[in-house]
């Protein structure tokens, strides 16, 4: 059960490169990935690829197959016809290291903007009680494998290389979504959110949830009632009123 | 001398997994300027991997639960040929390390009350594992990512530089450690990106690299599991023991081929699901192991019991620890009972309604959709033995994890010791936390020990690390590394597999001189810049040497026990179990092993046992006087 | 690109059959348009104000519908899902998944106007009240010929179509938020964790909804127009 697939990978650096055709065997459940392991053992020993754990667990293998964001390791050959070329490229959003390899250290930064999780002053380890109910709307979004396809198919920084300074991307913003549920998480994220991450250029069109190879619904869930919190602080007057009048818990 | 970037640390961690970055929280909360290296990206370690949970004897789930029965259930696990301190230390302290991660704002499963979650497992007496739902490791690793990022942001309050104290290499690999007369005195290595080379001088090196596993054909391990870190100690002087004990999971997956060998949690035994052969029979039944027949049920209507009413019922047999199911899988296959890809059958389908199913595993129901096509909830998996973790590692202190090597530090999978003969499911992730941490704090007081007369950096010993580094590409004509990869991990498969037979292992040592020679000569293609092979080319040298611990220790020992089965010698034997085997680089660079006396229990420990447990496991004279 | 040429078709649609204003009361069956709902004002034709008349004469270049359908289209306008479909379809902002979008900049929903699409939940509100008038036209509907009860096609639709709408309406992502999604601690409010339970459980079909209903409303009101004009009479079931 195995055939000849046509496959067509970018190859070259950050100074430019090109897409290259290769004939390459491909066998029975086979993914994306393992055609591209036997390019490098076969045929281009020198080709750069990132991967791990090849069962979709550590987000490494991120990749653009025939103009998709995807993983490599969950992209499985039988979703092509044994006679359509494949197209592989490097993630768009980030620069170019080397053929599939991507410059992803734009995430770490961002990551790093983000205020970490403020325990609360009167707990000590061993003390925190929490429901179920209260922590899996956070535990959904700590699915996150950190693969990044999101903030490579979001076109706030897909197609304007300017507004990486200003915004987080759906990734970090789902962060402080994820602190902000979190039922003891003492910090205050929601000015954060719009002033700092840019949650406002988010214009919910829903492609990072499209390509979360997680399924995690980042639009929905993440993004949308973010939104909403923010409406709560910045553009609701009834809101506004009452927390002038009397501190509200939540 | 070499072109190199410089870099000076009080501690450099090598790896950022569960064990590399605990150890660098502590080893930076002790106020030390701390590196971490990883050979991927920060967050990408094998640590995710784990599914199931993270052992601590909290006793939420049920409160008879201590660490005394935590520490006779490791010991048990481990066939009691596990560093007694080691097992101590990792019970007694496991809940502490457990509670800490939620200060750092890990989201764990709970119970009804607003607790931790604990989830049964092979091997645990009680519902022992902190969970999130069956991705566990992810949480952890996530966890202390970001207690590590929420350090910087301190760092940055203070200094105005995120990395002023703590800074993460991705993608940069170690290749030497460099040592000032026998103490440490920094590292070596190359960024994976540009190729070009990197010194840090650091008088405390934490080895967490993790395990061997990419020696074997089929391996639940990543490509990073090269056997870097246990490499790294023995050029360094180190010695490794238990090396002979290799885990082979029980359930991986069996097919398509691409994935064979991926992890199929233990979870899904530990929620009901069930082994059956092609003629549909539960067959664990026949597979309980005399030391733990009075543990586990005899019928499987005791068996089903036991799920609603465990202090009632005895455990059913698919939960044994994981030696025995793996050894009872390959035996049931061998009979000509198999699966059609040579697998064994794991059923849920059948025990738990669907909704169920992907509820409590939803990583395992994604897992088989999206690789195997397969939908767990309406039909059986197809798993077999996969290799999957590696008891053996450096020689360590048990309460610093320091190694022989003043300096040199080793934690999580790359330490030996902890989990004797064989490791209980859960266990790996509260030993990562519990000894990094002993190993940050082990490496700051060494680092404080020192004063200000710090080991230095010999420039030789630099060009020496970047010629050897270089080796590679000298050559041309050569064997690509790819070919010879892919023949050791089919030798080690086929010849130090599950089952060990002396002769065959005797022909393992005879290729692995071989591959000694042809690895010698490999050629590699194109530059520095990202070259996979060339990296292949250098991991090489580290799973070669390893290979050779593994198949000479496994020759050595003439019994079997926990992750060393031998066909020759099919008993436990209490005088092996007296005895360590410990592996070192001679001056020639040739692995030597030989036999050491293990330190008999503490007593007080000692009557935590039942004599009559005791008497399968001990020598006559070992036993405590009555 | 088909959801853009269907939403220009109801802005259309819409428009024109506001301005026409006539044609939306079936006196012999009390079906009243849900785009000329509540008929408040005195220039309303004779029964179709069963909610009262509230007001005076307006203008006819000013038809009170505008109300109606200014609360309604900002709805819909300001909605999460029809903000999708419309940058995607209207603007190419993107036009699909990493396809490359044609804009020099993007500021997203940072400046005005776009920054008043914030005010979803107001329309939200809006179209709660709404909401409930239309149920009350909904019961007005079951009415025979010559009064008593009575049912015809025309009340299945505009049934139908009530249904729908509150599907979208409750549906919609303001009303998960407000009614639960802003608490952080739901073990300490469990009704309101049912209900963010029950809307969660619609809010995936949002889209489907919001299409629905759109389609509905249309259908519902050139039905009425139809029957109103006497361009053909309702099929009744019951009286």
């Amino acid at each position: 059960m195995s055939y000849t697939g046509k496959f067509r990978v970018w190859r070259g650096d950050s100074e430019g490169g090109e897409l290259k055709d290769y004939e390459v065997e491909v066998n029975e459940g086979e993914v994306v990935l393992d055609v591209i392991h036997r390019l490098q053992a076969t045929q281009t020993p020198d080709m750069a690829v990132r991967w791990n754990c090849k069962a979709g667990k550590c987000g490494s293998c991120s990749a653009e197959i025939n103009g998709m964001p995807k993983l490599m390791c969950m992209c499985r050959m039988n979703t092509f016809a044994e006679d359509e070329v494949v197209t592989v490229t490097p993630m768009r959003t980030f620069p170019v290291i080397r053929d599939l390899v991507t410059d992803v250290s734009f995430n770490y930064q961002k990551a790093r903007e983000v205020p970490a999780f403020k325990p609360p002053a009167d707990l000590k380890p061993g003390e925190y009680r929490m429901q179920q109910q209260d922590v899996e709307r956070s535990q959904e979004f700590r699915k996150c494998i950190e693969c990044f396809l999101c903030q490579d198919t979001c076109h706030v920084i897909r197609d304007h290389e300017e507004n990486k300074e200003s915004f987080s991307g759906p990734r970090f913003l789902m962060r402080i979504a994820e602190l902000d549920m979190h039922p003891l998480d003492a910090a205050d994220r929601q000015h954060a959110a719009q002033e700092q991450h840019g949650l406002g250029f988010c214009n919910i069109t829903k492609c990072c949830t499209e390509v979360c190879p997680e399924h995690i619904k980042i639009t929905d869930n993440a993004l949308i009632p973010m939104k909403e919190r923010v409406v709560d602080r910045k553009y609701d007057p009834i809101v506004w009123l009452g927390n002038k009048i009397r501190r509200r818990p939540a | 001398m070499t072109e190199l970037e410089r870099h000076s640390y009080d501690v450099v961690v090598i790896g950022a997994g569960g064990a590399g970055l605990r150890a660098a929280i502590e080893a930076r909360e002790q106020g030390k300027k701390t590196a971490i290296i990883c050979k991927s990206l920060f967050g990408k370690a094998h640590t995710v991997m784990a599914e199931g949970g993270c052992a601590a004897a909290m006793g939420n789930a049920n409160s008879n639960d201590n660490w005394q029965v935590h520490y006779r259930d490791t010991m048990r696990g481990g066939k009691f040929l596990n560093n007694w301190r080691m097992a101590e230390l990792h019970a007694q302290e496991a809940p502490d390390r457990v509670w800490e991660l939620e200060t750092y704002g890990a989201l764990f499963d709970r119970t009804p009350d607003g607790r931790i979650s604990q989830r049964n497992f092979g091997g645990h007496t009680y519902p022992r594992l902190a969970h999130v739902g069956d991705r566990t490791g992810l949480e952890l690793i996530r966890t202390l990512q970001q207690k590590i990022v929420s350090l910087q942001q301190e760092d940055f309050e203070a200094t105005g530089d995120y990395e002023a104290n703590l800074k993460v290499y991705a993608e940069c690999t170690i290749t030497e450690l460099l040592k000032d007369g026998d103490a440490i005195s920094g590292a070596f290595g190359y960024w994976r990106e540009s190729g070009r080379f990197i010194l840090f001088e650091a008088p405390a090196v934490v080895l967490a690299t993790g395990g061997v596993g990419k020696s074997f054909k089929v391996t639940s391990n990543s490509w990073e599991y090269t056997g870097d870190g246990h490499a790294l100690a023995m050029r360094a002087g180190a010695t490794l023991i238990n090396m002979e004990f290799i885990q082979f999971h029980p359930t991986g997956m069996v097919w398509p081929p691409s994935v064979k060998g991926i992890l199929v949690t233990e979870s899904v035994r530990g929620d009901g699901g069930v082994l059956k052969n092609s003629e549909g029979k539960r067959f664990m039944f026949e597979y309980v192991p005399d030391v733990f027949r009075a543990q586990y049920a005899e019928t499987e209507d005791e068996a089903d019991r036991w799920y609603k009413d465990p202090d009632n019922n005895r455990r059913p047999p698919e939960l044994l620890p994981r030696d025995e199911v793996a050894r009872a899988i390959n035996s049931e296959v061998k009979a000509g009972r198999g699966t059609p890809h040579g697998g064994v059958f794991l059923d849920v389908s059948s025990r738990l309604p669907a909704e169920e199913i992907t509820r409590r595993l939803p990583s395992m129901h994604h897992q088989f959709k999206e690789l195997a096509d397969v939908d767990i909830t309406a039909e059986p998996m197809e798993v077999g033995p996969t290799c999957h973790y590696v008891m053996g590692g450096v020689e360590v202190d048990p309460d610093t994890a320091s190694s022989v090597v003043p300096g040199l530090f080793a934690a999580g999978e790359v330490a030996g010791g902890m989990h004797g003969s064989n490791r209980l499911g859960g266990n790996s992730l509260s030993d990562l936390l519990v000894f990094g941490r002993r190993a940050g704090m082990g490496a700051a007081m060494y680092v404080d020990g020192l004063g200000a007369a710090r080991p230095k950096i010999d420039e030789a010993d630099v060009d020496a690390a970047a010629a050897d580094a270089l080796a590679p590409f000298e050559l041309e004509g050569g064997e690509n590394p790819y070919t010879i990869h892919q023949e050791l991990q089919q030798s080690m498969n086929d010849l130090v597999g599950i089952i060990r037979k002396e002769e065959e292992m005797e022909q393992a040592l005879g290729r692995l001189s071989e591959f000694r020679s042809r690895i010698a000569k490999m050629t590699v293609e194109g530059h520095r810049q990202f070259n996979p092979g060339w990296h292949l080319a250098l991991d090489l040298r580290n799973m070669l040497t390893v290979s050779e611990c593994v198949a000479g220790a496994a020759l050595m020992r003439q019994e079997s026990r926990g992750g060393h089965t031998r066909d020759d010698f099919p008993g436990m034997n209490p005088e092996w179990r007296k005895k360590l085997l410990v592996c070192a680089l001679d001056a020639d660079g040739v692995v030597n092993v030989t036999e050491k006396e293990q330190i008999p229990m503490r007593e007080d420990l000692l009557e935590l046992f039942e004599l009559d447990e005791l008497k399968k496991y001990l020598t006559e004279e070992e036993l405590p006087a009555t | 690109m088909r959801i853009g040429v269907i939403l220009l078709f109801f802005i259309v649609y819409a428009t024109i059959r506001i301005f026409m204003n006539k044609w939306y009361w079936v006196d012999a069956y009390h079906y009243l348009t849900p785009l000329y709902s509540p008929c408040v004002t005195s220039s309303c034709v004779e029964g179709s104000s069963h909610l009262g008349t509230w007001f005076g004469n307006f203008p006819r270049f000013l038809p009170f519908s505008l109300i109606t359908f200014v609360v309604l289209a900002g709805f819909r306008g300001t909605c999460y899902y029809y903000r999708k479909a419309g940058y995607r379809s209207l603007f190419f902002a993107p036009a699909a998944c990493a396809v490359p979008e044609p804009h020099k900049n993007y500021t997203g929903e940072r400046k005005f106007p776009l920054i008043a699409l914030n005010l979803h939940r107001y329309f939200f509100y809006g179209a709660l009240v709404f909401g409930v008038l239309n149920i009350y036209d909904g019961v007005q509907a079951f009415h025979g010929d010559g009064g008593g009860f009575g049912i015809g096609l025309g009340t299945v639709i505009i049934w139908i179509n009530l249904v729908m709408l509150w599907l979208y309406t409750l549906s919609c992502h303001a009303c998960r938020h407000i009614v639960g999604g802003r608490l952080k601690n739901f073990s300490k409010h469990p009704m309101r964790y049912r209900y963010w339970t029950f809307v969660s459980k619609l809010n995936p079909k949002h889209g489907t909804f919001a299409m629905t209903s759109l389609f509905t409303v249309i259908l519902t009101d050139f039905y009425i127009m139809a029957v109103s004009a006497g361009w053909f009479s309702d099929l009744r079931i019951i009286n």
